[in-house]
């Protein structure tokens, strides 16, 4: 039976290059790979060939960028939900709140205070 | 590094667990070493974020100036792109050269990430000066003081991971694959990847948003 692991250490398979965190192999990065290539030629081409109007484009690409990301933290950076990362998931976790909070709120105030500071609604001095 | 090596005094480390008795210590100092590495680039994706933010609400804001529509040469971008992504592939083949003791291909895997995040560097520069050239430099407009401070951070984070990877090579063929140099490469593996990530942020906000 294996030692319980400390708050702040990740005890893996004794391997040479064990360091807690965990490794790919080249299919994994071939993987990866081939398919931010698809990710990344799809929202350009879309763009580039204006096929579609703006309103209809921006989300795709959205949508595309943050596939791509995942697939970046899974195939390149091999986060899964094993337990010898959880303390990195839980940063992350932690991250992606805060990061959530500071960009959704900062568009939020911002557009509020657009629309409601119009010019005509400023006191004259 | 060599942190656990001696047994630390309990006032100092109240929260080690007695785990790390006996275990090979100097995973463990590494394992330690990558996680924190971690956590400064989760700060760092916080300062982005505020940076993306900053951009999304001055991205309107041309001052009757240029806007990305008219600015921005999107195969440009694509080549840019395609830079990056191939150095982060190269980099994982550097990871796997390492795993497999084969430090020769570590090194030609690591030079080959290194020329591509040169090309990155060098045509993100080119682009910036002839921005600045043609009249659309930072103090512009707001949308311009945006773009230039996300696009320029990402360009220093990358800059400092090329110098980064000229001394990580020269520790390699100094000392070999170490314990130490395979911490280093794991943290810069990560660094790496993580600005990777970031551009597909810039690319997808600032460019293909900017443009369509």
């Amino acid at each position: 039976m294996h030692e319980p692991r400390g708050p702040l250490i990740a005890t893996t398979a004794h391997g040479p290059s064990d360091d807690g965190a965990a490794h790919g192999s080249v299919q994994s990065y071939l993987t990866g790979f081939l398919l931010s290539v698809v990710l990344t030629f799809v929202p350009f081409a879309l763009v580039m060939s204006g096929a579609a109007p703006a309103a209809t484009i921006i989300p795709i690409c959205v949508a595309l960028g943050v596939a791509q990301i995942v697939v970046h933290l899974v195939y390149f950076l091999h986060m899964n939900g094993a337990s010898t990362q959880s303390w990195n998931m839980a940063a992350f976790v932690f991250t992606l709140l805060i990061v959530a909070i500071l960009v959704a709120g900062s568009l939020w105030v911002m557009a509020h205070l657009d629309v409601n500071m119009m010019p005509g609604m400023m006191p004259a001095e | 590094m060599n942190v656990q090596t001696h047994p630390l005094p309990v006032a100092t480390a109240p929260f080690l667990p007695d785990a790390f008795e006996g275990v090979e210590e100097h995973h463990d100092a590494g394992a330690i070493t990558t996680l924190g590495f971690w956590i400064y680039l989760m700060s760092d994706c916080i300062l982005f974020a505020a940076l993306f933010a900053s951009f999304a609400v001055l991205r309107g804001a041309t001052a009757g100036g240029l806007s990305g529509r008219e600015i921005f040469s999107l195969p440009y971008v694509a080549v840019e792109t395609a830079c990056l992504l191939v150095s982060s592939f190269t980099y994982g083949m550097a990871m796997i050269s390492a795993e497999h003791e084969r430090q020769a291909w570590v090194l030609r895997w690591l030079g080959l990430t290194l020329l591509l995040g040169v090309t990155f560097v060098g045509m993100e520069i080119h682009e910036f000066v002839k921005l600045i050239a043609d009249g659309a430099g930072p103090d512009r407009s707001g949308f311009l003081s945006a773009f230039f401070t996300l696009l320029g951070t990402h360009g220093l984070h990358v800059t400092s991971g090329i110098v980064w990877m000229g001394v990580l090579i020269a520790h390699v063929l100094r000392r070999g694959l170490t314990e130490a140099n395979r911490t280093r490469l794991m943290c810069l593996s990560l660094f790496w990847h993580f600005l990777d990530i970031v551009w597909i942020g810039v690319f997808t906000v600032v460019y293909l948003m900017g443009v369509a």
